[in-house]
């Protein structure tokens, strides 16, 4: 997030696009609804109506797939109306006039055809959004998870560039991070393209300051992302992994596939808590110590680093996740019989992973990575501390860009329209479009274990327009076939019109009803996240024995 | 403009907005109070905050009372304290006298109230209320509302913190009622179940379900954590008793979430002592896991990662594991196993 999320207080307008905040943010959801009570206004761009859009200033329900297409034609009325900020854009920005090229294109007659949106309410929303300002965008996974992604979020910053709704309280272009982590993982270079805050594996100099202080050469290649590496796995070129805490046979498009590429390994080693659907395709299966059971930090959305404190020793024979990888580093670099032949021999010394605490090793974080310069457990215990804090006396940062962006000027980026990797066809005349519900995270190895989340949401629905259940004469709660070129599932309908004609929505939460088996690997060309928001499906009544959902409903909807 | 008046004889600055009450503590004078909560609207529905003013007729409830240049106030005049201790014999008419076996014994501020002013329970033939005991179906929230003393602290918490309005009072003279909704379930009047409502609520009306009987507020040891389930990073008290994380509490200090958390964060933590959780190492033999120590394990790996570097290794670390964690996961990949190929979910 460019901004704090106390900042929200500041907001006049906020635009939610591609997030489902009330339920997958909660605790910034119910901020974004207090900002409403004290007089904020609200639009909600998504093709579900969500819970938060109950409360929205302006609901509008783009087709799935088409956020360029209604973030250029906001910008064009933006400026169709003289509603820009000229004098930011000409201090603060770059690209202006080839941008405008592009966007001009983007009439309201064209982008009201493309994305299903109502010409009156595109130009509603443009004049809230640039005319009620100071305003903020909110995004997630809504916005990334298309083959479009990367430009999905360009657009979204030129829509903020051109109204000067950036580096100031109450604006900003907040991606919302989906994992507790995502923030820090990505921080502390647990990525194939970075180091420690995203210095370069390429950049021969950001390698020479890692070699010495890790006393070994590294390699100048950038490494394989998850997608690459289940592909490489199927092909034979990866054959060892080690997976801590993710359930990608689960987690991740087409899930035959990646059960499939896993089955290929020589080795694999998982880490979790639970016997997940991924560790019983493993070797060896590691026990790993809860969030409850350590000492270290995360990094949350708006760049705070904070404490996670141990409360209770590890469960059984659990260990920590960093000690475990420590002890496995010092059998491996103190015994030469594990070097491969041909290669350099070992020059690294077993002490080197001898750690005592994860303070030990966020002081070694600090002293690596500028933005993280200044932390010191002591300096976050009580509020913890937004990144960039260069140095211990800095206090930390919480809205990005005031005086100026990283890379000195904002740049306008034209990005243009383009349709979903799978679009419906006759076949396959639904667009499934997938995302996760308040009472389960993620593939559910924590929240199905909790009796009371369990009994809130005991098993998927499939959300259904009534229009479409009509046409199939589907009640709510009768079972449904729902197939596409990959596999099928089988679920219960939830008849709502939170979805639009020809959508239906799904989550990943459930091991019995495997969404990911329908979705599509097609991912970003540049951002590599995989398209989990569209693919064509076909959905099918299925004469099933029904008996009433067990779902409580929730929301009053 | 900063404002001056006097509190039991004492000079004392308060800045211009503020309540008596608020100016009172601020300079260390403790008023007790039952329906307020600094996170919450100012209702001065419960009285027990009252106080004598200067030039002004009566008693006056402190935390709707703004102060104002020259006030002169009292705090604990007799006629104060009778008022309090008035107040407080009414509500325990109407109250069940269940300290014994409360699951709020400790934390509950009628309690803390009824000991500072030594008001004695009494046996009487009057009405009291019977009300179904954890009457409402909501997996979280366990409700009494013999216990309730109509602070409307869970009406203003649901709706001002957590943006719902679940909540609601019935009028009914005698028979006022705190309702979910048009008196359906919390779930039907549009609950989320972030329980806000029962951390705000100041006695044993409202509490969490799935920790009742399992210890009390002294019985706690409290380790203040951040979330481990979304990116918003939440932070509250893990509550433990007997090495057993028992329950999830607030903590107003929280720099991003104060007293507010979701379903998950606030109820979602059984998973910690489930009986599927792993805990010895397991290594598959003939397609069957069987239990192995963690020296043969972790040998077994270095052996197998031994004969695997570069390339042919990819590491996939953790969005749920902490920034050591994933500081460790990249450099033993890089160093040890000499390849660049460790990511995490990021893009899921
Ligand atoms: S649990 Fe939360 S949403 Fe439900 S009634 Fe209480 S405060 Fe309102
Ligand atoms: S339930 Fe609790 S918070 Fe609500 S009015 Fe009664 S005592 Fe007050
Ligand atoms: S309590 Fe809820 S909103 Fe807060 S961090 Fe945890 S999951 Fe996110």
């Amino acid at each position: 997030m460019t901004n704090n999320i106390a900042d929200i207080d500041n907001c006049k307008t906020m635009l939610i696009i591609g997030s489902n905040t009330t339920e997958q943010h909660p605790v910034i959801g119910t901020r974004i609804r207090r900002a409403v009570r004290n007089g904020a206004k609200l639009i909600v761009a998504d093709p579900r109506a969500i819970d938060v859009a109950n409360m929205a200033t302006l609901y509008i329900r783009q087709r799935p797939g088409t956020d360029i297409a209604l973030l250029n034609g906001l910008a064009q009325i933006i400026l169709q109306e003289g509603l820009e900020d000229k004098e930011f854009i000409a201090q603060r920005t770059e690209g202006f006039d080839a941008w405008l090229k592009v966007v001009e294109t983007y009439t309201p007659a064209r982008v009201s055809e493309i994305t299903g949106i109502a010409v009156d309410d595109l130009f509603t929303a443009a004049r809230l959004y640039a005319g009620n300002k100071p305003s903020a965008i909110f995004y997630a996974m809504g916005i990334t998870q298309h083959t479009t992604g990367h430009n999905n979020v360009l657009a979204i910053a030129n829509l903020a560039l051109l109204t000067g709704n950036l580096g100031k309280p109450g604006a900003g272009v907040n991606p919302l991070r989906g994992q507790n982590n995502v923030q820090g993982s990505c921080d502390v270079g647990a990525l194939p393209n970075y180091f420690t805050g995203y210095q370069r594996v390429i950049d021969d100099a950001a390698r020479e300051k890692f070699q010495k202080a890790w006393g070994v050469e590294l390699s100048p290649k950038v490494g394989l992302t998850v997608g690459e590496m289940i592909k490489g796995a199927n092909a034979g070129q990866v054959r060892a992994m080690w997976i801590v805490g993710e359930n990608v046979a689960m987690s991740d498009p087409d899930s035959h596939h990646v059960v499939a590429a896993m089955n290929k390994l020589d080795f694999l080693v998982v880490q979790e808590l639970f016997m997940t659907e991924t560790a019983e395709l493993a070797d060896v299966v590691l026990p790993a110590a809860s969030f409850a059971e350590k000492d270290g930090t995360f990094t949350n959305t708006e760049r705070r680093i904070q404490r996670v404190r141990k409360a209770i020793e590890p469960i059984g024979d659990c260990r920590v996740d960093w000690e475990i990888v420590c002890d496995v580093a010092r059998r491996m670099v103190s015994s030469s019989k594990f070097q491969v032949s041909g290669s350099e021999p070992e020059t690294m010394e077993p002490e080197t992973w001898n750690y005592d605490s994860a303070e030990e090793i966020m002081n070694e974080i600090a002293s690596l990575t500028p933005q993280y310069g200044g932390v010191t457990y002591a300096r976050i215990d009580a509020k913890g501390l937004q990144w960039p804090i260069p140095n211990k006396e800095h206090p930390g940062t919480p809205i990005l860009h005031t005086q100026q962006f990283t890379r000195g000027k904002g740049m306008f980026s034209a990005v243009e329209h383009q349709e979903p990797a799978e679009s419906p066809d006759a076949a396959f005349p639904f667009t499934l479009t997938t995302g996760r519900i308040l009472q389960h995270y993620h593939t559910g190895a924590m929240t199905r274990r909790v009796a009371g989340l369990e009994q809130l949401a005991p098993e998927e629905r499939v959300e259904l327009n009534p229009d479409d259940a009509a046409q199939m004469n589907v009640g709510d709660g009768e079972w449904l076939r729902v197939s596409s070129r990959r596999g099928e599932v089988q679920a219960r309908a939830w008849v709502t019109d939170r979805v639009g004609r020809g959508v239906v929505f799904m989550t990943f939460h459930y091991a019995e009803a495997l969404t990911n088996a329908l979705t599509n690997t097609a991912v970003d060309p540049i951002a590599k996240i995989p398209e989990l928001k569209v693919c064509a499906v076909k959905v099918e009544k299925l004469e099933r024995e029904t008996q009433e959902s067990m779902f409580v409903m929730v929301g009053g909807k | 403009m900063p404002v001056n008046l006097t509190i039991n004889g004492k000079a004392v600055q308060a800045r211009a907005g503020q309540s008596v009450l608020e100016a009172a503590r601020a300079s260390g004078v403790h008023i007790p109070t039952l329906c307020h909560h600094a996170d919450l609207s100012p209702v001065g529905a419960c009285r027990l905050c009252v106080v004598e003013v200067e030039k002004m007729r009566g008693l006056v409830a402190a935390c709707t009372l703004p102060v104002s240049e020259g006030m002169v106030v009292q705090t604990h005049t007799p006629k104060v304290i009778d008022e309090r201790k008035f107040i407080l014999e009414m509500l325990l008419t109407d109250h069940p006298n269940d300290c014994m076996t409360c699951q709020a014994d400790g934390g509950c501020e009628l309690q803390d109230a009824v000991y500072e002013y030594q008001v004695k329970w009494s046996e009487h033939k009057g009405k009291r209320h019977s009300y179904p005991i954890d009457g409402d179906p909501n997996p979280f929230i366990f409700t009494n509302f013999n216990k309730c003393i109509l602070c409307t602290r869970c009406v203003r918490a649901c709706a001002e913190i957590q943006g719902r309005n679940v909540w609601g009072v019935a009028n009914r003279g005698f028979n006022d009622k705190i309702v979910a909704g048009a008196d359906v379930t919390m779930l039907e009047a549009g609950c989320e179940s972030c329980g806000a409502c029962a951390a705000y609520c100041p006695t044993g009306a409202l509490l969490d379900k799935p920790s009742r009987g399992k210890g009390r507020e002294y019985q706690m040891k409290k380790v203040t954590t951040t979330c481990t389930y979304c990116g918003v990073g939440c932070q509250f008290d893990l509550n433990v008793r007997n090495g057993q994380v028992i329950k999830v509490t607030s903590n107003r200090n929280a720099a991003v979430n104060g007293m507010a958390l979701c379903v998950k964060g606030r109820y979602g933590h059984e998973f910690i002592h489930h009986k599927d959780r792993l805990t010895k190492p397991l290594i598959k033999k003939d397609g069957t896991f069987v239990e192995a120590t963690w020296d043969e394990a972790l040998n077994l790996i270095a052996e197998k990662l031994g004969g695997c570097k570069g390339d042919q290794f990819a590491f996939l670390a953790s969005a749920k594991a902490t920034n050591e964690e994933n500081y460790i996961f990249q450099k033993f990949t890089r160093t040890v196993m000499r390849t660049n190929s460790v990511d995490h979910c990021a893009r899921l």
